[in-house]
């Protein structure tokens, strides 16, 4: 699928005092592809991401950056070549925010009306209004910060972004926005990045592949997210996945498959014939005159909109996966989750127990799948 | 003929030809201190265990008295500002050192790496990444050297009017014009007071970076 850009060849870390931060690892890392690395701290997580860039040099083995040794050059042309963003984001006090993004062209020689037209642009792919330009770090969000971060390391548009937990600092709704956005801009450039964390969820939603390390800086697996979660290498990969990792599988299984009952849809001005015709349903689930859902309802009960039940988050077929309808489902008190379209208009419905049956098919096939890739 | 204003011939300056020496002895040292502390402290940030023995040089020749420094130095300079200059370039070392050292390390550390990162070389990095984060410490350190250095200028009378505005302390006492020391001493203050305003001034435009007070996000 991918080809490899950067192969880290039996590398070791040993510092003088003896501690060995990276022991012998070898990775392959994707081209065009978001590789994470991650594990508790200590693991060798960023010590092997400043390998990369030579801001640590190895002990042993090597690093081929497309084929050929990162020694083969000159060691800040490398890493001009190389985006990096860190936690706090590590901005220039001292520049406004437009210099700030320009640092790396300006580095490479470009004129400053050029690379501040470059720096412009990227403010606006990493979706910072360009009226902040003008704007020092100080009087910018943290959040904001760390789109700058982002913006100034694809400046010079550079095939390789290193990022050293660079959303750990940032509280838990900016992050979601962070890493959607990393997402978004990945579609668009599809860059070859290195992602270091700490956070097991961010490495599993971000990752192409992820690479689990352990204390001691050896590897525990490197395989894609969903592989991860369905069969950990051992106990240590199993437990760094905490308990829930049966669930959080689910996201990788589509809910499109899923086989929706539109028998219980009800409008809120259906008369008793109809909502009795359905009555073999243990509930209804009315909608508005445009088909939105309202709430769940008792079939042998008059209609009143103020005493439905609540009908919990709905799910989008094929957008959302087994996951977000299992959400639905256990938080919908009648055990039902619903389906919707694009516009919120409900397409049906589906209990538990269809979710279920849905989850061991999806199993078995992933199951077979893994097989066969080996 | 006795004016606030009118000066002894001996001073052989008028009051403007005084202040404009004075303002040259006191400043020319601590631009020649800034000059060395300078790459001392660059030394002391990036080897920390030769800090505090530099510091504690620095002090002990704070300590020594200008009156000393002339005896030795008047067999090399004579009576002549070079030999007033050199102590006080040396005293202005003990606040300039310091300064600097606390300046360039209170760069962060997430923003040294993201300079090495994104590859500036160590000169490049020390220039345009470190100095100007060290700027508002560096200017603060300036503040005390040269207030100090304006009203240490004086002492230089002591060695044949070398003193610039405070030869004028010595003639009040030969001449009992006491205003002459009171002219002395309120000039001196007032050129303390605008230098420093100058300070803070080159501060403010040199760092528009920096939070001010009552700035909003």
């Amino acid at each position: 699928m991918f080809g490899v850009l950067i192969r880290i060849d039996a590398v070791t870390k040993r510092y003088p005092d003896g501690t060995v931060a990276v022991d012998r690892l070898s990775l392959d890392i994707p081209d065009r592809a978001i590789t994470v690395l991650v594990g508790p701290s200590g693991c060798g997580k960023t010590t092997t991401l400043r390998m990369i860039n030579r801001m640590v040099e190895p002990t042993e083995g090597s690093i081929l950056l497309d084929g050929a040794d990162i020694r083969q050059q000159p060691v800040n042309s490398l890493r001009r070549s190389m985006g990096y963003v860190i936690q706090n984001a590590g901005l220039f006090q001292h520049r406004t925010i437009l210099d700030n993004i320009a640092t790396v062209p300006r580095l490479l020689g470009w004129s400053k009306p050029k690379a501040r037209g470059r720096a412009a642009e990227l403010m606006e792919r990493v979706g910072l209004d360009t009226s902040l330009a003008k704007r020092y770090p100080y009087q910018l969000s943290g959040g904001q910060q760390q789109r700058v971060g982002v913006a100034r390391a694809l400046a010079a548009d550079p095939p390789v972004l290193l990022m050293d937990e660079p959303f750990s600092a940032v509280d838990p709704v900016v992050r979601k926005g962070l890493q959607d956005e990393l997402l978004r801009i990945q579609d668009e450039l599809g860059k070859t990045i290195v992602f270091v964390t700490h956070d097991i969820d961010e490495a599993i939603k971000l990752g192409t592949m992820v690479a689990v390390l352990r204390t001691g800086g050896r590897l525990a697996q490197f395989a894609p997210p969903a592989e991860l979660l369905s069969e950990p290498a051992d106990t240590f990969v199993e437990d760094f996945l905490g308990a829930d990792r049966g669930i959080r599988r689910l996201s990788f299984f589509p809910s499109d498959e899923l086989p929706l009952q539109t028998g219980p849809l009800v409008r809120l001005d259906a008369d008793a014939a109809q909502r009795t015709a359905r009555s073999d349903a243990p509930y209804l689930l009315v909608t508005d005159a445009d088909g939105r859902p309202l709430g769940w309802a008792e079939p042998d009960r008059p209609l009143d909109r103020e005493r439905l039940l609540d009908h919990g988050r709905p799910f989008r077929p094929g957008a959302d996966s087994l996951r977000t309808a299992l959400d639905g489902a256990v938080l919908s008190p009648t055990g039902w989750a619903v389906a919707v379209d694009g516009d919120g208009r409900a397409v049906g419905v589906v209990s538990q127990q269809v979710i279920g049956e849905a989850i061991r098919a999806a199993h078995g096939r992933a199951g077979a799948g893994v097989k066969a890739a080996r | 003929m006795n004016g606030f204003f009118d000066l002894p011939s001996d001073l052989q300056h008028s009051y403007l030809g005084l202040v404009g020496l004075h303002l040259r002895e006191a400043l020319l040292p601590v631009l020649a201190g800034l000059l060395v502390a300078l790459p001392i402290a660059q030394l002391c940030a990036r080897f920390r265990w030769i800090y505090p023995p530099v510091l504690g040089l620095t002090t002990v020749l704070y300590s020594i008295p200008s009156l000393a420094f002339f005896v030795v130095l008047i067999d090399y300079f004579g009576q002549s500002e070079t030999t007033v200059m050199i102590p006080l370039a040396v005293y202005s070392l003990v606040v300039l050192v310091p300064g600097i050292v606390d300046g360039v390390r209170s760069v962060p550390r997430e923003t040294l790496a993201a300079a090495e990162a994104m590859g500036f070389g160590p000169l490049r990095r020390y220039l345009q990444v470190q100095l100007p984060i060290a700027a508002p410490a560096i200017i603060a350190g300036l503040r005390v050297a040269v207030v100090s250095s304006l009203s240490l200028v004086s002492v230089g009378m002591l060695i044949g009017n070398q003193g610039a505005l405070g030869n004028m302390l010595y003639d009040a006492n030969t001449y009992h014009r006491p205003a002459l020391a009171v002219n002395s001493v309120l000039t001196t203050a007032v050129l303390g007071i605008l230098a420093d305003a100058l300070l803070v001034l080159l501060r403010r435009l040199l760092t528009p970076w920096m939070p001010r007070k009552g700035a909003t996000r």
